[in-house]
């Protein structure tokens, strides 16, 4: 099973340079924008991308999170039972504009679920979608408005974003998976 | 690009959460109670929001039979299944084929083929849910069963308390009255002790046999103490049991005047505990028997709190059991 870096930290660090400003450019009302962290890896991003935005334009933006296994389409199984953690938006979503940030676009399944949890917190103005790696395979039609890298991949491979606060690294790899059973 | 090769496949974890039932805590392990913890957690979350309701188990039918009385248990269970969206019915055992004649077997077995997946069961016998569970393959939760135990309840008790103070490890719990029938006592002794707190149980020696608190007596050990201002000495829990009137015919107690007069938990007595020790009770409380109304509704009750901790606590648990079921 090879394992491929794609992403290395110098890598990440630019990328998330470079859609903070797309998040700017987009957003002419920046003061009305909320950053809402998928968990576990969309938390970080979040905060980075946050970060830069006071940099590049002096406006601090609130940061919130976000868990979604309770709106989840499957539940999770015995061996992975996953703590559900807390949402936490320290702001009313009413009116607001919403980015919702993770590490990895797939089937767009845990993103179909997070609008579903916002819109039970409230009436955002609008939802935009931005992620680090989009690997294509979507099962819903759902499309992010700011893309990390695009990276074509095979359902068989295994994409591992690995983030300094949750992993002690920064990089992004990808490996392919041993041969799954078909049929 | 660099390629290498990954060194070594990462085995994989242990499930944590081991139950397709939950019919006690005598076999719930520290990290199991965590895990039930945490999800907690996320569950309060959930009720603070102004729409109290997730999508977590839409489809999922839980069905309530009680053929004992309830407010709390059986509402709180009804209200946790809505608030993750599965559909909740309820049968009175009273008012079912069960005054028939129905068989316990037969009617567990109706409930699962009308589509029930988890079945929440209260019976005035002792293992009743144990014997129900061999015969079907929803997940039977025990809420209550004769003296023996009340697994939601402890867990909901156990929840309240590291609310409070951090951790349970260490924990001087004292658990006064009516020991000898109490599943309530049973469930929480298993729980305390697997979280690493000292339990000291209190109450007249007709109510709290001696052997209680011997090894071999299905129960982990406990100190027994049948002086209560002894037992509250510098304790950092204090849980009260209700007094079953109902269960007081026998001549266990000379009088329920006498009862009073030595087991009320007052605040005389309360104040002998650490000050800030928390006070419990499972409800329902008989106000002025088994403890003073200024203790009851005082600065250091937890008393509604252990009732709206019950929601939440069950939640988890049903949400935590609904996985489970996959496999």
């Amino acid at each position: 099973m090879p394992k491929k870096i794609i992403m290395t930290g110098d890598d990440i660090k630019r990328t998330l340079a470079r859609i903070a400003h797309e998040i700017i450019e987009r957003n002419k009302v920046i003061e009305n924008l909320i950053l809402v962290g998928i968990h576990t890896r969309g938390v970080p991003l979040a905060n980075r991308l946050a970060a830069n935005i006071e940099d590049f334009s002096g406006v601090k933006i609130p940061v919130g999170t976000l868990d979604i296994s309770l709106y989840r389409d499957d539940l999770p199984s015995l061996e992975l039972q996953p703590t559900v953690k807390s949402t936490d938006i320290p702001v009313s979503v009413d009116g607001k504009s919403i980015v919702l940030v993770d590490d990895v676009l797939y089937t767009g399944r845990s993103i179909r679920a997070a609008m579903d949890a916002l819109t039970d917190l409230g009436r955002p103005h609008l939802i935009q979608l931005a992620v680090l790696i989009d690997r294509g395979h979507r099962e819903i039609p759902i499309r992010a408005d700011y893309v990390g890298k695009n990276m074509p991949s095979s359902r068989h491979e295994d994409i591992q974003v690995k983030l300094q606060e949750s992993d002690g690294t920064d990089e992004v790899a990808i490996t392919s998976m041993p041969a799954a059973k078909e049929g | 690009m660099t390629t290498q090769p990954i060194k070594t496949v990462a085995p994989k974890p242990a499930p944590v959460w081991r139950h397709h039932h939950i019919l006690d805590v005598d076999d719930f392990s520290r990290e199991e109670i965590e895990l039930v913890f945490n999800t907690t957690q996320a569950m309060k979350e959930v009720l603070s929001r102004p729409i109290k309701r997730v999508p977590a188990l839409r489809g999922k039918t839980l069905i309530t039979l009680f053929y004992e009385p309830s407010t709390r248990t059986r509402l709180s269970f009804e209200l946790a299944a809505k608030n993750l969206g599965a559909d909740a019915a309820s049968l009175s055992a009273p008012a079912s084929s069960v005054t028939k004649g129905e068989s316990l077997i037969d009617t567990v077995s109706t409930l699962q083929a009308l589509g029930a997946d988890i079945i929440v069961m209260r019976h005035p016998h002792s293992g009743a849910p144990y014997i129900a569970a061999q015969y079907v393959k929803a997940s039977i939760i025990n809420a209550g069963d004769g003296w023996h135990a009340h697994p939601t309840q402890a867990l909901l008790d156990l929840y309240t308390i590291q609310e409070h103070k951090e951790s349970l490890k260490g924990l001087k719990a004292v658990i006064i009255g009516d020991i000898l029938h109490s599943r309530v006592a049973r469930s929480n002794i298993w729980g305390l002790t697997t979280m690493g707190a000292e339990v000291t149980l209190c109450g007249p020696p007709t109510l709290l046999p001696t052997e209680l608190g011997e090894q071999n007596h299905h129960l982990p050990p406990t100190n027994i103490e049948h002086d209560i201002e002894r037992a509250l000495d510098g304790a950092d829990v204090v849980m009260t049991l209700r007094l079953q009137l109902e269960r007081q015919q026998s001549g266990l107690l000379p009088s329920i005047r006498e009862y009073v007069q030595l087991y009320q938990l007052t605040e005389a007595r309360l104040s002998l505990a650490r000050p800030d020790a928390l006070v419990l009770h499972p409800g329902p409380v008989n106000e002025d028997i088994e403890i003073a109304s200024a203790v009851a509704h005082g600065p250091q009750s937890v008393i509604n709190e252990q009732v709206s901790n019950g929601v939440a606590v069950r939640m988890a648990l049903l949400y935590i059991l609904a996985g489970s079921q996959k496999q």
